[in-house]
């Protein structure tokens, strides 16, 4: 039984949910993001807070701009779109075109996160907004921090997973962990959607 | 790892426990970590004690005074507490269910191996600059104030113990939803394995908000954020408002095993089905619903205002409500039936009472109005020791003394239980019974010392004889587990005559518990099968190979990466290369884990065949 865990031919329909570990994973994985959502609602929360507690430096509208953000926002929200092809091929079996598509969401993210590097790296030379200018500055950097590091430890995650399954396809063993990457990915985006209303818009016009 | 090499030397007994992800040797782990910190806990309760036992004491100074009692409570909650109630779960659980192991056997040893380094980092402490001095509850903005790395050891290591915390929880959920035999319903399940559920769930949606105060707090003393810093625009409240969010579910994480314990114990020694058994798994889902939604009666003289502060008022005193419907039906199970005084018994017994008095007092203080005078004096104290002890560590030693022939396979002299049960009950009752007055004369928590001549020299006194008593009762209790130890007499798997299916199988278990998966038939399912059946549990499967998960040293090498990258964290400067080498080891760690495969072994049919000891259920 164990050998047919590598086996890469006659997957089932749904290769994620077919063993029994990979339904404890799928559902563990869910239970583990509704504790991050609990996580980001208190970073949310604590944000909502100190958001207008600028105390010398600049505040939340004279640093924004939508432009950029919202080409974030259009990178990632992509990312997503195409993970969800990935893991389309991947119940079809088609390792070659999953990886296409796995590839591509990388892609994207690591897009994202240069735009958000390059955002800080602005506001603290351009604003001298720093982390630890103001109560409403360690706000910020720590709640859109906290996306950033998941972004990136996502994209270490999903090149791992690229890399390690390179040579050998899909199976019943590595199907549940190309799933719950991509519904962490899919986690993170809508985290991003949020900041992107409560932190960005509410900023800017709020 | 396989069934064979089981006799081998020490070096050999410690890598296997180094590397095991059985749940059942994972439970002896945090069952001998857990008191362990238990005593170490008391023993810094004593030398508060000691400190209070006349007015103008200078028995210990006034900081090392506040570093005990900062160390006394976070040690007692999170060391002493959490790792025992999951050692509980850990041995019971799987087994109460008719499961062979977890959902997840390897991060069951990764949340253990972190809550051990959390626990050790924390008191590491001691030798280093110092232990916290800012309370358990480390309120900005004195927390941030404090000097030395005290606070950041509290940070730091709940930060790690945390981790491991919350992947119980979520391994616990999973394995109670995934992994219940054949005809083990929900409405099935026996109280215990409910409330280690419900507990599980208040687990993962409590631990974060902690998990995010312990980063600003991190990060405002180490980093230089503003988080708690009213002079940057800063909000000291945040950290009372996530610390209670996650404070008070914690309360329920406590006690709601703890209620398990005692709905196990009651039924099985006044043999009779537990009255009222959806409603006992109602009150139980409804505190936990309810647990939520109460954080800020901690907060009423914060001045939220009176409409808040009425809000969280009267769902406070909502939870009395599911609380008293679980008291009213352990006592109509006990009402009629045949009830033997086993020392488990005995100490559901005096917790019935002893628990409605921390649950009247609660009702007391939740009355907003009235708290402005309670709060903050040793009232509080009496009323949180007597839930917390009353209820929890007499729910956590009954639960103890009941699993411990399940756990090793012996049976604790029931003589020394008794006796540690009355030194114990009565010496607590002395210590916090006398406080509730000391509080209402207007004696306030957490001072070093009081004045002569104010009424509270006899209290204080009497207080600490009692103490004294509960002392020498934990030491009955250790002289009882090392002399039941040393003779090892081997005991049947059902000792107790009990009904649920974890007596079914022999004690110890094997290490694949059942040979066969038990077909459940009904709530307590051995009673069944000993009322109407040939007293044994029928099996659901034919006789298969066995599927079992491989050991690794991968957690521990995880957990001590964490560990040794939080003193880089904390001491910066050239120590950050500790924080390189430590992130690095994890990291390794988690690649390693994620690249090799592992796909676990299998225990063939024709060697369980032979396999002495009858490992099945008939």
């Amino acid at each position: 039984m164990a050998d047919d865990m590598l086996k890469s031919d006659n997957l089932p329909q749904n290769p994620e949910r077919a063993s029994l570990e990979g339904r404890n994973k799928f559902m563990g994985f869910w239970f583990f993001l509704g504790g991050e959502t609990v996580l980001f609602a208190s970073l949310f929360g604590t944000y909502l807070a100190l958001r207008n507690s600028p105390a010398e430096g600049p505040t939340a509208s004279e640093i924004f701009g939508l432009e950029l953000v919202f080409i974030m926002t259009i990178v990632l929200l992509t990312s997503s779109l195409t993970s969800v092809y990935a893991m389309y091929h991947m119940k079809n079996g088609d390792f070659k075109k999953m990886q296409l598509w796995l590839g591509i969401t990388v892609a994207l993210g690591f897009t994202f996160l240069g735009f958000e590097i390059y955002e800080f790296y602005h506001y603290v030379h351009g604003y001298h907004f720093g982390y630890t200018t103001s109560a409403f500055s360690s706000a910020f950097y720590t709640l859109v921090g906290f996306h950033g590091g998941h972004v990136a430890f996502g994209l270490a995650w999903i090149i791992s997973l690229m890399i390690r399954n390179a040579k050998r396809g899909i199976n019943l063993y590595n199907a549940p962990k190309f799933y719950i990457a991509s519904l962490y990915w899919h986690f993170i985006d809508v985290v991003w959607v949020f900041i992107f209303t409560v932190v960005y818009l509410m900023g800017k016009v709020g | 790892m396989s069934a064979t090499a089981r006799k081998a030397g020490f070096g050999a007994a410690l890598w296997d426990y180094l590397t095991t992800v059985d749940h059942k040797k994972i439970g002896i782990l945090y069952l001998v970590a857990g008191i362990f910190f238990f005593i170490l806990g008391g023993l810094e309760a004593m030398l508060i004690r000691i400190q209070l036992i006349s007015p103008n004491n200078e028995f210990i100074s006034a900081q090392f005074y506040n570093e005990v009692l900062t160390m006394h409570g976070t040690t007692m909650i999170f060391l002493a507490a959490m790792p025992l109630i999951f050692a509980l779960m850990n041995a019971v659980v799987p087994l109460q269910i008719g499961a062979r192991d977890v959902a997840f056997p390897f991060v069951n040893s990764l949340g253990f191996w972190l809550f051990f380094f959390g626990g050790v980092m924390l008191n590491v402490s001691w030798f280093v600059t110092g232990a916290p001095d800012a309370g358990w509850t480390a309120y900005a903005p004195l927390s941030i104030f404090s000097e030395g790395h005290g606070v950041d050891f509290y940070a730091i290591g709940l930060q790690i113990s945390g981790f491991g915390t919350l992947m119980g929880g979520i391994n616990f959920i999973v394995t109670v939803v995934n992994m219940r035999a054949p005809g083990m319903t929900y409405m099935r399940m026996p109280l215990f394995t409910w409330t280690a559920f419900i507990a599980s769930v208040l687990i993962l949606f409590a631990f974060p908000a902690l998990t995010v105060g312990l980063f600003m707090l991190t990060f405002d003393r180490l980093f230089g954020a503003n988080f708690f810093d009213p002079a940057m625009g800063g909000n000291a409240i945040i950290w009372e408002h996530l610390f209670w969010i996650f404070g008070h579910p914690e309360v329920y994480i406590l006690i709601l095993p703890a209620f398990g314990v005692f709905s196990e114990v009651i039924p099985t020694f006044a043999k009779k089905r537990l009255f009222g058994y959806s409603s006992m798994v109602f009150a139980t889902v409804l505190i936990a619903f309810l647990g939520f939604m109460v954080w800020a009666h901690h907060m009423f003289t914060v001045g939220l205002g009176p409409i808040a502060n009425s809000i969280f008022a009267v769902a406070t005193m909502a939870i009395a409500v599911p609380t008293g419907i679980k008291i009213f039906n352990w006592l109509f199970t006990l009402w009629g039936g045949s009830i033997r005084l086993t020392s488990p018994m005995v100490f559901a017994l005096g917790f019935i009472p002893t628990f409605t008095i921390g649950g009247m007092t609660g009702v007391m203080l939740a009355s907003a109005a009235a708290d402005f005078q309670y709060h903050d004096s040793y009232f509080v104290v009496a009323h949180f020791h007597y839930v917390i002890v009353g209820g929890v560590v007499l729910g956590l030693f009954a639960g103890i003394i009941y699993w411990w022939p399940k756990m090793f396979g012996t049976m604790l002299n029931e003589k020394l239980n008794h006796w540690f049960f009355w030194l114990f009950f009565i010496g607590f009752h002395l210590t916090f019974f006398i406080q509730h007055f000391l509080g209402l004369m207007g004696m306030p928590r957490r001072y070093w010392k009081f004045l002569p001549d104010q009424g509270l020299d006899l209290f204080n006194l009497i207080s600490t004889i009692g103490a004294f008593f509960m002392a020498v009762g934990t030491i009955v209790f250790l002289y009882n587990v090392i002399i039941t130890q040393v003779k090892g007499v081997k005991v049947s798997g059902d000792p107790w005559d009990a009904r649920t299916l974890e007596w079914a199988i022999p004690s110890p278990p094997p290490f694949y518990n059942f040979k066969q998966e038990p077909l459940v038939r009904g709530l307590d399912p051995l009673w069944i099968e000993k009322t109407e059946g040939n007293g044994k549990i029928q099996p659901a499967t034919p006789l298969g190979d066995i599927h079992m998960p491989n050991n690794s040293f991968v957690p521990f090498m995880m957990s001590l990466g964490l560990f040794i990258a939080g003193f880089g964290v904390m001491f910066q400067g050239t120590y950050w290369v500790l924080a390189v080498i430590g992130f690095g080891i994890t990291a390794g760690s988690m690649l390693y884990r994620s690249f090799k495969d592992d796909l676990g072994y299998h225990v063939h049919k024709e060697d369980l065949e032979d396999e002495k000891g009858d490992g099945s259920n008939g």
